[in-house]
C-alpha cells in the first residue's frame, strides 16, 4: 500500500492503495467515480477511457503509480452541468441504447476533437475504432461527433 | 373510442394514502442522488400524492412515473412511461421517470425478454394513465363545482371551457389521491395521440453522458465487500481441490471458499441455467484486490460426470436435458452435426415432398452453419446482495426479476415477501441477463461472509461461463421442375437445441413441404440470444431463397412476393405462424425506399425479410467494393411492428440491430478445444467496431394502427441474410458458414 495524491477533475484527492492498482479501480472503488466503466480489463473495449493531460488513455491499463502529478479528467469532470458540447451532441442525437459504453465513447471523442476539430467521417471512424458499442450505436456516435465539432 | 374495464388492472392500482409511494423512493436514494439539473431542483415539489402504483403528482404539477420493466437498452424506461403519460394528458416535460423495484402486487410482467414489454403493457399502462386522469378530473369537478363531463384534461391542466377556468394537476392531486379508482375508463383512439408516436429523448440521457451511478456495477453500499468467482476453465471439468493460502495472504482478501450456487436438489425453472454448479468465491475489500487474488488460488480440476438436468417451465412441463461427460471440441461438433441430419425427425409435412424430389429436374441443396456466440454484454455480470437468515436483498442487472424471485426464495429458505429485488439500468442484456445464477452466487457469498457483497465477473469469467447462442446447422433443399420450385425440404438442428420454426415461411407457400429437426446433447450451456433461433434461420433461409430465385431466373423480391401472395391467398396448412400480407408489406416498403428497381452502378444489393417476435422486418443491404474489399455502404430497414411508440428510439434499435447483425455474421464466434472456450476476451473474440459498421442505416416503419408488437429483437436476424446476398453480388461467392469472414469450406 502507498499514498497517492491525484489531481482529478480539478480537485486533489488522496488514496492509499497498492501501487499496481489500475486507475479504473481507483476511480470506481476508492473515489466513487463510477462513470468510468469496466468492460474488458485489457484495453480492448475503451469503456474505461479517461484523459491524462488531455490525452485519451485506457484507465484499466494505467497503474496509479504511473500517474504522478498528471491531470486526470473523467466523465464526471468533463463539465459542471453536463453541458459540454460533446455531451449535448450525444443527447441531441439520442445516442445511447443501454448506455454503458457511452462515457468511454465521449471521452475518446472529446480528446480526438481537441486534436482534430474538423474531422472527416473516415477520421471519426478510425479515431473511435477502439471503443466497442455492443448495442451498435456507431452511426449516432458518428453524427454526434460531427455535431459536436460544429459547436466546439 | 374503446371503453376499457379496469378490473383486471385493479390489482396494479393499489391506491395508498398520501406519500406512501415515497417510501419506495427513499429505499433507493442512490438512484436519484445526483444529476437533477438546476431547473429540476427548483421544480421539485414539497409533497407527492400517489394517484396509483404507477404515478404520483407533486403539488406543483411535477409527475413521477414508475417504469416497471428492466431497461436493457430497448428504451422501455422512456417508452413505457410514454404510454401512461399519453392517457394522463400531462406535459411530458413535467415527467420524472423512476425505475420501479420488483413488486408483483403493484406491477406485472416486470421482465425484459421476448420483445414483450410494450405489447404486454400497451393496454394496462394506458389504463393506468387514463384512470389517473379521470381521478384528477373528478377532483377538479368538485373543486370547480361543475359536472365532470364539462371538463377536459390537457398538458397537465384540467380545463372548464365554459367558464375559462383551469386547475393544474398539482392543485387537484391531493384530492384526487383520496378518490376511488374508477371502474371503467375510455382510452383514446390512435388519431388523438399526442405523445405516443412522437419521438422523445431517452430519459436517462443526462445521467449516461455525465457518468452518474446508474448501472448495477455502479451500485455500492456502506460496509459492503467485493467478490469474484472462480469457475472451471472448461465445460466438462469440475473442481477437485484448491489451495487458497497465497490468495489469503494478500492484504485486502477476507475469505476464499467453495460453494454451490443452487442448493442440492433445488427445483429449477427454465432460466436456472448455470455453466458450473460448484465454484470458488474470493471475497475482499476492492474489486482489483479480488481479481488479483483469484489468480493466486491454486485449483485442481477433474472431469465431471454426466448430468441429467431437469427444468420446469413455469410450473408446467418438465424439460429434461442430458449434459454428457467429456471435453468437447468444435471440430468434433461439426462432424457430429453432419451425421445428426440423418437422424432428424419430421416435424411438419404438407403434400408429398418425396415424390416431388423424385420427379425433379434438379435439386438445389445447401447447408448453412453458425457457431456458438457469447453475449458479451459490455457490463460484465455482477450483482449486489445482502442475505441473512431473515431476508434477502438484491440490486443489479437482471432481465427476469419476477422469475428469479422464487429461485432466490427457495435457495435461501425464505418466503417470497422476504426477497427484495431492485433493478438497475442494465449495460446490455441480449438474453444473457435472463439467467440469474449470478444473483444466487452473490447471495450465497453474502450469506456466507455475513456482509453485503458486490459480485463482479471479469470479462474472462463472463465469456467462458456463458449461456451461449447455440451452434446451429440447417440444410435446405428445393425440388425444381420446369424451372419452378415444387417442394421445400428443411432439416435443421443444433447443439443442444434445434432452431427450426416449422410453421414459419416458406411453410404455407408450397404445396409440398417437409421440415425435420435434430439435436445433439452437449455440456456447454446455452440460452436465449437476441432473437433466439431466428438469429440463424433468417440468414440461412433468406440466403437459400435468394439462390433459389436466381436458379429459376427470378428477381429476389419478386419471387418472395410471389410466394407470399400464394401464402396469403391459399395458404398450405393451418398452423402457419405469420401474416403473409404484413410480410409482403415490409418487402414492398423496402423495395420502394431502396429504389430496388433502379440499379446503382457499383452498388451490389442483397435483400432479406423475416418474421419473428410478432413483427416483420425487411432489409436491403448495399455493398460497394473499395480497394478490392467489400464495404457495407448502406442498410435499408422496413419494419412493421404495429403502432410505434417512440419513433426515433425505435429507429435507433433498428440501426443498432443492423450493426449487430452485420457484426455477428461477419466476425463473431466462440470455439472450443477440450471443453475450453478458445476466446476469452475482446482481443480474440471479435465484435464489430466503428470503422466496420455500415456507413448509413435508413429505417422506415409501416404506418399501422395494429397493437404494438416486438421491436428489440426483430431488426437483428434478417440483415445477416441481406448481407450474405449482397456480398454474393459483390464477390460472386455464396456464403454458407458464419462468421462470413472465416473459411467457407
Amino acid at each position: 500500500m502507498a499514498q497517492y495524491t491525484l489531481h482529478i477533475n480539478g480537485a486533489t484527492r488522496t488514496v492509499d492503495v497498492d501501487p499496481a492498482t489500475p486507475m479504473l479501480w481507483v476511480l470506481r472503488d476508492h473515489l466513487n467515480l463510477v462513470g468510468t466503466k469496466f468492460g474488458c480489463g485489457i484495453a480492448q473495449c475503451g469503456a474505461c477511457t479517461i484523459h491524462i493531460n488531455g490525452v485519451a488513455v485506457r484507465s484499466c491499463q494505467l497503474p496509479i503509480s504511473a500517474v504522478g502529478s498528471s491531470k486526470v479528467l473523467t466523465i464526471e469532470g468533463l463539465s459542471e452541468h453536463g453541458d459540454h458540447p460533446v455531451q449535448l451532441a450525444w443527447i441531441k442525437q439520442d445516442v445511447p441504447q443501454c448506455g454503458y459504453c457511452q462515457s468511454g465513447q465521449i471521452m475518446t471523442a472529446t480528446a480526438f476533437l481537441q486534436q482534430n476539430p474538423n474531422p472527416t467521417d473516415q477520421e471519426i471512424e478510425s479515431a473511435m475504432a477502439g471503443n466497442i458499442c455492443r448495442c451498435g450505436t456507431y452511426l449516432r456516435i458518428k453524427k454526434a461527433v460531427k455535431d459536436a465539432a460544429e459547436n466546439l | 373510442m374503446s371503453k376499457q374495464k379496469v378490473d383486471q388492472g385493479r390489482r396494479f392500482f393499489i391506491k395508498s394514502s398520501l406519500l406512501a409511494g415515497g417510501g419506495m423512493m427513499l429505499a433507493f436514494p442512490w438512484l436519484e442522488s445526483c444529476n437533477f439539473s438546476p431547473e429540476q431542483v427548483k421544480a421539485m415539489p414539497k409533497e407527492w400524492f400517489e394517484i396509483n402504483g404507477y404515478l404520483k403528482i407533486g403539488e406543483n404539477g411535477l409527475i413521477t412515473i414508475m417504469s416497471p420493466n428492466p431497461e436493457i437498452g430497448q428504451n422501455v424506461k422512456t417508452s413505457m412511461p410514454m404510454l401512461i403519460a399519453e392517457e394522463l394528458n400531462c406535459d411530458w416535460s413535467d415527467v420524472i421517470v423512476e425505475q420501479a423495484p420488483l413488486n408483483s402486487n403493484k406491477f406485472f410482467h416486470q421482465m425484459a425478454g421476448g420483445s414483450t414489454s410494450i405489447s404486454a403493457a400497451w393496454t394496462p399502462l394506458r389504463k393506468a394513465g387514463a384512470t389517473a386522469c379521470q381521478m384528477l378530473i373528478t377532483a377538479a369537478a368538485a373543486a370547480l363545482e361543475v359536472p365532470a363531463e364539462e371538463l377536459n384534461a390537457e398538458l397537465g391542466f384540467v380545463h372548464h371551457q365554459a367558464s375559462g377556468r383551469k386547475l393544474g394537476f398539482g392543485e387537484v392531486a391531493s384530492a384526487a389521491a383520496l378518490l376511488e379508482v374508477p371502474e371503467e375508463v375510455t382510452l383514446k383512439p390512435i388519431n388523438e395521440f399526442k405523445i405516443i408516436g412522437t419521438s422523445r429523448k431517452n430519459v436517462d440521457s443526462k445521467k449516461i453522458v455525465t457518468g452518474a451511478s446508474l448501472f448495477g456495477i455502479d451500485y455500492k453500499e456502506e460496509g459492503m465487500l467485493y467478490a469474484g468467482v472462480i469457475h472451471p476453465p472448461a465445460f466438462g471439468l469440475k473442481i477437485k481441490s484448491f489451495d487458497a493460502s497465497r490468495a489469503l495472504a494478500l492484504p485486502g482478501i477476507e475469505a476464499v471458499f467453495q460453494f454451490e450456487n443452487y442448493r442440492e436438489g433445488q427445483a429449477k425453472g427454465a432460466f436456472d441455467i448455470s455453466a458450473h454448479q460448484t465454484q470458488i468465491a474470493v471475497v475482499g475489500r476492492s474489486t482489483w484486490e479480488v481479481f488479483q487474488a483469484k489468480k493466486l488460488v491454486e485449483v485442481t480440476y477433474e472431469e465431471a460426470e454426466e448430468v441429467i438436468n431437469k427444468m420446469s417451465f413455469f410450473g408446467g412441463r418438465t424439460l429434461e436435458t442430458r449434459w454428457p461427460a467429456g471435453l468437447e471440441n468444435t471440430a468434433d461438433h461439426k462432424k457430429a452435426m453432419n451425421q445428426a441430419e440423418a437422424k432428424a425427425k419430421v416435424v411438419r409435412q404438407d403434400g408429398n415432398p418425396d415424390a416431388q424430389f423424385n420427379a425433379a429436374d434438379q435439386v438445389l441443396e445447401r447447408t448453412y452453419y453458425a457457431p456458438y456466440l457469447a453475449h458479451n454484454t459490455l457490463e460484465p455480470l455482477n450483482f449486489f446482495a445482502e442475505v441473512t437468515d431473515e431476508s434477502a436483498r438484491f440490486v443489479g442487472p437482471i432481465q427476469l426479476p419476477e422469475i428469479l424471485e422464487p429461485a432466490l426464495a427457495d435457495r435461501f429458505g425464505l418466503p417470497l415477501d422476504k426477497v427484495e429485488i431492485m433493478m438497475t439500468r442494465i449495460g446490455g442484456g441480449f438474453g444473457r441477463k435472463l439467467y440469474g445464477h449470478f444473483m444466487l452466487e452473490a447471495g450465497v457469498i453474502s450469506k456466507t461472509v455475513g456482509k453485503p457483497v458486490k459480485l463482479v465477473y471479469t470479462r474472462e469469467d463472463d465469456m467462458t461461463a456463458g449461456a451461449y447462442r447455440p451452434s446451429y446447422q440447417v440444410t435446405y433443399r428445393a425440388a425444381i421442375k420446369s424451372n419452378k420450385a415444387t417442394a421445400i425440404h428443411v432439416i435443421a438442428g443444433g447443439i443442444p437445441e434445434s432452431p427450426l420454426a416449422a410453421d414459419r415461411f416458406p411453410a404455407g407457400a408450397f404445396d409440398h413441404y417437409k421440415a425435420e429437426s435434430w439435436t445433439i446433447d452437449s455440456n456447454i450451456t446455452t440460452g436465449a440470444f437476441r432473437a433466439p433461433r431466428s438469429n440463424f434461420m433468417a440468414s440461412a433461409e433468406q440466403s437459400f431463397l435468394d439462390e433459389l430465385a436466381e436458379q429459376i431466373g427470378k428477381d429476389p423480391i419478386a419471387y418472395r412476393l410471389e410466394l407470399l401472395e400464394r401464402a396469403a391467398s391459399s395458404p398450405v396448412g393451418a398452423r402457419n405462424d405469420y401474416d403473409a400480407e404484413r410480410y409482403a408489406g415490409v418487402l414492398k416498403l423496402v423495395k420502394e425506399k431502396s429504389g430496388w428497381d433502379t440499379p446503382k452502378p457499383g452498388v451490389h444489393r442483397g435483400v432479406a425479410a423475416y418474421f419473428c417476435h410478432r413483427s416483420y422486418v425487411a432489409n436491403v443491404v448495399d455493398v460497394v467494393m473499395e480497394n478490392g474489399r467489400p464495404v457495407v455502404d448502406k442498410v435499408y430497414a422496413a419494419i412493421d411492428c404495429g403502432v410505434v411508440i417512440n419513433p426515433d428510439a425505435a429507429a435507433n434499435l433498428a440501426e443498432g440491430g443492423s450493426v449487430d447483425g452485420i457484426g455477428h455474421a461477419l466476425y463473431s464466434q466462440l470455439t472450443f478445444s477440450q471443453g475450453k472456450p478458445d476466446q476469452d476476451n475482446f482481443d480474440a473474440y471479435r465484435l464489430i467496431r466503428h470503422n466496420e459498421a455500415p456507413r448509413d442505416v435508413e429505417v422506415h416503419f409501416v404506418p399501422s394502427d395494429i397493437d404494438p408488437t416486438g421491436m428489440g429483437e426483430p431488426p437483428f436476424p434478417p440483415v445477416m441474410g441481406a448481407l450474405a446476398n449482397a456480398l454474393y453480388k459483390a464477390e460472386g461467392r455464396r456464403l454458407y458458414k458464419q462468421p462470413f469472414t472465416g473459411p467457407q469450406v
